[in-house]
């Protein structure tokens, strides 16, 4: 298990290295969320690498796709996805004012996505991108794509093919809390992750 | 005056057209909320009427309400009004110099077959001098629109500046309909959201209205698909065309002020950067390279420059730069920490745009000659600001309660109003140029 969480590292850093050629201040926030992710590897693969889906890299070194799901209501009936101490149950990734920077805690979220879509290499998901109402609409529309590409990076970097993923970004205008005030913007700065 | 009679004959047919491919209407009415104290005094008498007939609109009380709305009139209510003068031998100079008026309009409505014969006479009170005489003549659906065009002549004569009260308004809605879901409407309506109709709805978010230069067409921005698409519809007979369906962002489409191109936003290259769109072959040609976020294209009114938004010194900031692509992007903004959405005045003279200053999110306009930048609106959540077409008024989306509605704004910033919507929740308010 260390060894494999190894080489995730190992091949999230050669990509990262790919990155230099990108406009510093530009991509800085989402060079953090893939750094932050590779730490948050390499710290668990010397500790603990429960939260890393040991199944979901077995399963799909097997190439057995005996547990694929088709469409949302065969897969919400998965317990997996249902179940509240599932990772899989939660769908949402929550993001700070103008940031696209994926938390920490959310990235043992996305790696249970991950193995599940790589042991489900026929399901395809869609990241929705959104922001809060702060700001100009457009920018909030470009804003909220840089969240999905962010959450988009790190499925990929773990090994979920990029044809399995699209991104839309609706910026403020689907709000899930329809509230002004802090705990509103905080709800609506989010990606979903929608299974198909 | 025949020339004019058919260019509102040719606004209706066109009004009608819309009317009757599409089905939605709603109303706006407008309240003043901060008025100028320097106001010019102007009173407009009660046009006479044919004898006995009841005129579906008020001619004076339209052409009084338009004249107050510009922020540069304070008009006499008619109940203080001494005598109700309609001919220009009736009139008492010294009456109206009692009242405090500095101008005097009146004027009288004739009937001729189905046309109405609409005739104005604008007098100086202190020179006791006619200053404009106007007639127009319409059928009874347009009298409305007459009464638009004689405050456009009467705005002009005494400020030199052309009027913007018989120009249009196009702006999106939102409403949660009887099963709580949201329904998305974009509607044209006249200035002041009279003859409001909707003309596209969608269960989807729609978008970012943008004019064309000839105020025929309107492309905007749909994910009716699922996906963000940019659409150009032809106001006359609801003909639309989708021209952008690119992978990822297809966002903030404007005209170029020759009408023969759109410049874009799109993520197609990796992130967003602006395209300029060439609509008669469909060629695209990259503008901006940045690896940041460039969005929010506006238009010089020479068509030369481009002004966008773009955090590539990290924070959302406006730039100008060549529409051909040469030279360097130079920033503009410096003051708050947030600056976006921005567009050029007809004259180029000024730019207007959101500024966000520890979270307080208000109008800004900055004096391009000077780069003097003035807080024009009261925040803290206001947005989409954009020209009338003589640059002297903005039209912009504010929060009032937990309502969104429309509002403008005088440039100096001295006069506003709210101009409030029947339902649902009102925003991305687009002037339409001058035809």
């Amino acid at each position: 298990m260390k060894l494999k969480t190894g080489i995730v590292a190992f091949f999230i850093a050669t990509l990262l290295s790919g990155c230099s050629l990108f406009n510093k201040d530009s991509l800085s926030e989402e060079d953090n969320s893939a750094q932050n992710m590779m730490n948050s590897l390499n710290d668990r693969s010397g500790v603990d690498s429960n939260t890393y889906n040991a199944d979901g890299l077995q399963v799909t070194e097997l190439g057995v796709d005996s547990q694929i799901s088709e469409g949302i209501d065969a897969l919400m009936q998965s317990p997996e996805f249902s179940d509240p101490n599932s990772p899989l149950s939660t769908r949402t990734i929550y993001f700070e004012y103008d940031s696209s920077q994926v938390k920490n805690e959310f990235v043992p979220i996305l790696e249970a996505h991950a193995n599940y879509l790589m042991a489900n290499p026929n399901q395809r998901i869609t990241l929705e991108g959104h922001s809060d109402e702060r700001g100009t609409r457009e920018y909030n529309i470009a804003l909220g794509e840089q969240r999905a590409k962010s959450v988009f990076k790190i499925l990929q970097l773990i090994g979920v093919m990029t044809n399995q993923m699209d991104i839309v970004s609706y910026g403020e205008e689907k709000p899930v809390a329809s509230g002004h005030t802090d705990e509103s913007f905080a709800l609506n700065r989010r990606v979903e992750v929608v299974y198909k | 005056m025949i020339k004019l009679a058919k260019k509102i004959a040719l606004i209706l047919l066109a009004l009608n057209l819309m009317a009757y491919s599409h089905l939605l209407r709603a109303e706006l009415t407008i309240e003043i909320t901060e008025g100028v104290q320097s106001a010019h005094t102007i009173a407009v008498v009660p046009f006479a009427s044919p004898l006995g007939e009841q005129l579906k609109d008020d001619v004076a009380q339209l052409i009084g309400s338009d004249l107050a709305r510009s922020g540069y009139f304070k008009v006499l209510d008619k109940n203080q009004m001494l005598t109700r003068p309609s001919q220009s031998a009736h009139v008492k100079f010294r009456n109206w110099e009692a009242l405090g008026q500095d101008y005097l309009v009146i004027g009288e409505v004739t009937k001729d077959n189905n046309l109405y014969h609409v005739k104005m006479s604008l007098f100086d009170v202190y020179k006791k001098e006619q200053l404009k005489g106007l007639r127009v003549t319409v059928e009874a659906s347009a009298l409305r629109m007459s009464a638009h065009h004689l405050s456009d002549a009467i705005y002009e004569k005494l400020t030199g500046i052309p009027g913007v009260f018989t120009s249009r308004i196009a702006y999106v809605t939102s409403e949660l309909n009887s099963q709580s879901k949201t329904k998305y409407n974009l509607y044209v309506a006249d200035y002041d959201g009279a003859n409001a109709i909707s003309i596209a709805q969608s269960k989807e978010p729609i978008m970012s209205p943008s004019w064309s230069p000839k105020a025929d067409k309107i492309a905007y921005v749909s994910f009716e698909n699922k996906v963000s698409e940019i659409f150009v519809q032809t106001l006359a007979t609801g003909e639309r065309k989708s021209i952008a369906k690119y992978k990822g962002i297809n966002g903030a489409p404007a005209w170029s002020p020759d009408g023969r191109q759109l410049a874009l936003t799109l993520s197609k290259g990796g992130n967003s950067d602006i395209y300029i769109l060439t609509l008669a072959n469909k060629s695209l040609r990259k503008l901006t390279k940045s690896l940041a976020i460039d969005t929010e294209a506006a238009w010089s009114p020479d068509g030369k420059k481009i002004l966008f938004t773009s955090d590539r010194g990290r924070r959302p900031q406006l730039y100008v730069m060549a529409s051909n692509g040469q030279g360097v992007a130079e920033r503009i903004t410096f003051d708050g920490d947030y600056n976006a959405r921005g567009s050029f005045s007809a004259d180029g003279k000024s730019v207007v745009m959101v500024q966000g200053a520890q979270g307080n999110y208000r109008i800004a306009a900055q004096n391009l000659a000077s780069r003097a930048t003035t807080v024009i609106s009261n925040g803290p959540h206001d947005e989409s600001p954009s020209f009338a077409p003589n640059g002297q008024v903005i039209i912009y989306a504010r929060r009032k309660g937990n309502d969104d509605i429309l509002a403008t704004v005088t440039l100096d910033g001295a006069s506003k109003q709210d101009i409030q919507h029947t339902e649902g929740m009102v925003r991305e308010p687009a002037w339409a140029p001058r035809k």
